[in-house]
């Protein structure tokens, strides 16, 4: 199940993984120098002010990033994910992402305005489309379901207020 | 003993009605969700601690406790019947437990699953109650310094794991210890890595962290690769067991037992390498050898057992010190300090109830678990046969859901995306997610012990190495140095049993095509260097961890 790289594929990936290293140094860049921007504080108490860990920690992801381009130099690699439902070798499906991340974005501008019966609904039919669902009106159906009654169950049930939208007065 | 006498105390508290209720909900909850692919214990656990956010405290961690074991037993139940595990606890499962389905045995494999986890979790849950109180009453006189250096500990050794590359799993404690760092520091006002944002400042809630790295990254990562094919599984009737399946399952449940617990305990990162242990251990005493393989029944019985029990002996650090040692736990000391407690020493002192309540409910949650997933297995079975697109849509659902109940904020899910989408980075180039998730958590907490320890010390950095304190960063040391210590140990000073561990655990990462980027060499006859193109498919760096690695003879 587990596929041996083929040479293209380890390039590709040898490129991208100097990737994460350079991210990693970039954050610890940031880490580093926000702490020393910290202004001067009037109330800080002890010998370690707030800018002291996040200097170690910026530290730590510069040292390491050096440490992963080394490591990708010398042809090691990180190994992806297996799992129950996945099927390594092929490549990524970024399309199947796309509308994911689209549904999702779509569920966080709308649960103010339509409230989350209806916002989740559309997160889920979304999502299901996205992953390859066909079954239209089923799918609408048991979007409609979860969205209602995972309302229902938060807010009756459990006493956490989610927002109703446009369905107030109906629920 | 004062231990039972308090202990039978929480048993009035966990045995109202009321919280018996919640206590058998969590469990079910946390079982059909554990049980669904793709979703292992600690994503079980933090997609349903939104559920407990209106509960009073001591109700919702009775709950957790019934999510916790009933997350760790879905996830063995899938790995049976799928032979895919999710997460490295249940990779040996797997290595028996799908050959028995297969052989028409699925129903005898849940059984002593299920039973050898309820033996083994009550085993150790009596241990922990008997540990716990005498590990908190030292604990409260170690220091600041002292329990600095025990958190360092922890992050190394979780980041140093058996078989994965150490300097990707230092740069996800790194990731997660930044995460942990935005917002206002408490201690001097300041706002850290907020840039303006208002909705930063007060941090992100650590759902919203666990939910993103876990649910929303697995999602997404998964419908970038989804199996496309419908995947085999295996149909169980009601689990049962003949007379020679319990002759041959009550000597692993206990030896399983033994070997869990301390290993739980310790801060060794996690139940990979109990349960390896207890395979090989088995299969060295098992008068069925052959069978070892092809479905022996000690192969299950085993470690099943230990991963329970080190389930409850990760609880003995966590309560008595908060430092969680796998990615469950740490969600769980988040779920604790959202109540605005800190688990630690004084723990057993200023909250007696809500800890052996707590204790009590883990007794009453593994009976449940007995009870109810006996005769539920095959509704859990059909549970796999979810189709996936609703599967993945469902988890993403939740996913916000639960993101956005915890504060009642938008921004919560832009942030969810977010960290969704670094949870699938780390996916993709191999980053192990569990030093990100004790780092975000466990960081906060170590960085005030250290302030607290340079205080004391009128900010002397001599002031952090104390008796205690020196051993522990010689342990870390050791940990961090092991690739060069070992050159210098005689070859024979290894355990025997660990190096075949060693071999198990390379073998399974290699059938199951898990995080591959181990390190452990195959057993090689010949004294020479082992073959490269035999090894497995993951190139090695050569900064990869090899903590027990005996056999290695390339130097």
């Amino acid at each position: 199940m587990s596929t041996a790289p083929t040479g293209s594929s380890t390039e590709e990936q040898g490129r991208s993984e100097y990737g994460v290293a350079l991210f990693l140094g970039a954050l610890g860049l940031l880490l580093v120098v926000s702490a020393l921007l910290l202004p001067e504080s009037r109330i800080a108490r002890g010998p370690v002010g707030p800018g002291a860990v996040p200097i170690v920690v910026g530290g730590l992801l510069l040292v390491v990033s050096v440490f992963l381009a080394l490591d990708v130099r010398r042809g090691g690699r990180g190994e992806p994910e297996g799992g129950e439902d996945i099927e390594l070798g092929g490549g990524t499906d970024w399309r199947t992402v796309a509308l994911l991340a689209v549904a999702f974005l779509s569920n966080a501008l709308l649960i103010g305005p339509l409230g989350w019966p209806l916002s989740g609904a559309i997160l889920f039919w979304g999502c299901a489309f996205a992953l390859g669902s066909r079954h239209y009106v089923r799918d609408v159906a048991i979007a409609l379901v979860l969205g209602v009654g995972s309302w229902y169950l938060f807010v009756l049930g459990l006493n956490i207020s989610l927002p109703v939208g446009i369905l107030e007065g109906i629920l | 003993m004062d231990a039972f006498s308090s202990l039978a105390e929480g048993f009035a508290t966990a045995l109202t009605p009321n919280n018996l209720m919640f206590a058998l909900l969590g469990v079910l909850l946390g079982t059909a969700i554990g049980v669904l692919p793709g979703i292992g214990p600690a994503m079980t656990v933090a997609l349903l601690l939104p559920l407990t956010r209106g509960l009073d405290v001591t109700t919702a961690l009775i709950m957790f406790a019934g999510i916790y074991y009933g997350g760790m037993y879905g996830g063995s139940t899938t790995s049976i019947l799928l032979n895919t595990p999710g997460e490295s606890a249940s990779v040996v499962t797997a290595i028996e437990g799908n050959k028995m389905a297969r052989a028409g045995r699925a129903a005898q494999a849940l059984a002593t699953a299920a039973i050898g986890s309820f033996v083994a979790g009550t085993i150790a849950t009596l241990a922990l109650a008997l540990v716990a109180p005498t590990v908190a009453d030292l604990a409260v006189e170690i220091s600041p310094a002292d329990r600095f250096a025990v958190m360092v500990l922890a992050f190394i050794a979780v980041t140093s794991v058996l078989g994965s590359s150490r300097v990707r799993g230092l740069a996800s404690l790194g990731l997660g210890l930044a995460i942990g760092l935005i917002g206002i520091d408490a201690t001097s006002g300041q706002q850290r890595l907020t840039f303006g944002i208002a909705e930063l400042a007060d941090g992100i809630d650590v759902v919203v962290v666990a939910v993103g790295l876990f649910a929303v990254g697995e999602a997404l990562w998964t419908a970038a690769h989804l199996r496309r094919r419908p995947i085999e599984v295996i149909p169980v009737g009601n689990p049962r067991m003949s007379r020679s399946d319990w002759g041959r399952s009550w000597k692993p449940w206990l030896r399983g037992t033994v070997i869990g617990f301390p290993f739980g305990a310790i801060p060794a990162g996690g139940a990979e390498i109990p349960t390896f242990l207890s395979y090989v251990t088995e299969k060295k005493l098992s008068k069925h050898p052959e069978e070892f393989g092809k479905g022996a029944i000690e192969g299950v019985a085993g470690p099943e057992a230990t991963n329970n029990a080190s389930a409850a002996g990760g609880l003995v650090p966590l309560l008595t010190l908060g430092i969680p040692t796998t990615a469950t736990a740490a969600v769980m000391l988040a779920a604790i300090s959202s109540y605005g407690i800190q688990p630690g020493p004084r723990l057993f002192a200023t909250e007696p109830e809500l800890v052996w309540g707590l204790i009590a409910s883990l007794f009453i949650g593994n009976t449940a678990l007995l009870v109810l997933n006996l005769p539920l297995a095959p509704l859990w079975a059909r549970l796999l046969r979810i189709p996936r697109t609703y599967l993945y849509a469902g988890i993403l659902f939740f996913a916000s859901l639960g993101a956005y109940a915890a504060n009642a904020n938008t921004f919560d899910l832009f942030l969810l995306l977010v960290i969704g989408a670094l949870g699938f980075m780390m996916r993709r180039f191999g980053l192990p997610l569990l030093p990100a998730i004790i780092g975000v958590i466990l960081g906060p907490f170590a960085e005030e012990e250290l302030r607290q320890a340079l205080q004391l010390s009128n900010g002397r950095v001599g002031g952090l190495f104390e008796p205690f304190s020196i051993v522990v960063y010689v342990i870390v040391a050791l940990i961090l140095l092991w690739p060069l210590v070992r050159r210098f140990l005689p070859r024979k000073a290894t355990v025997p049993v660990l190096a075949e561990a060693a071999h198990e655990i390379e073998e399974a990462h290699h059938h199951h095509g898990l995080t591959s980027a181990i390190s452990v060499e195959r057993h090689v006859p010949t004294g020479g260097a082992p073959d490269q193109g035999a090894d497995l498919s993951a190139p090695r760096g050569p900064d990869d961890g090899r903590p027990v690695d005996p056999d290695r003879r390339d130097r």
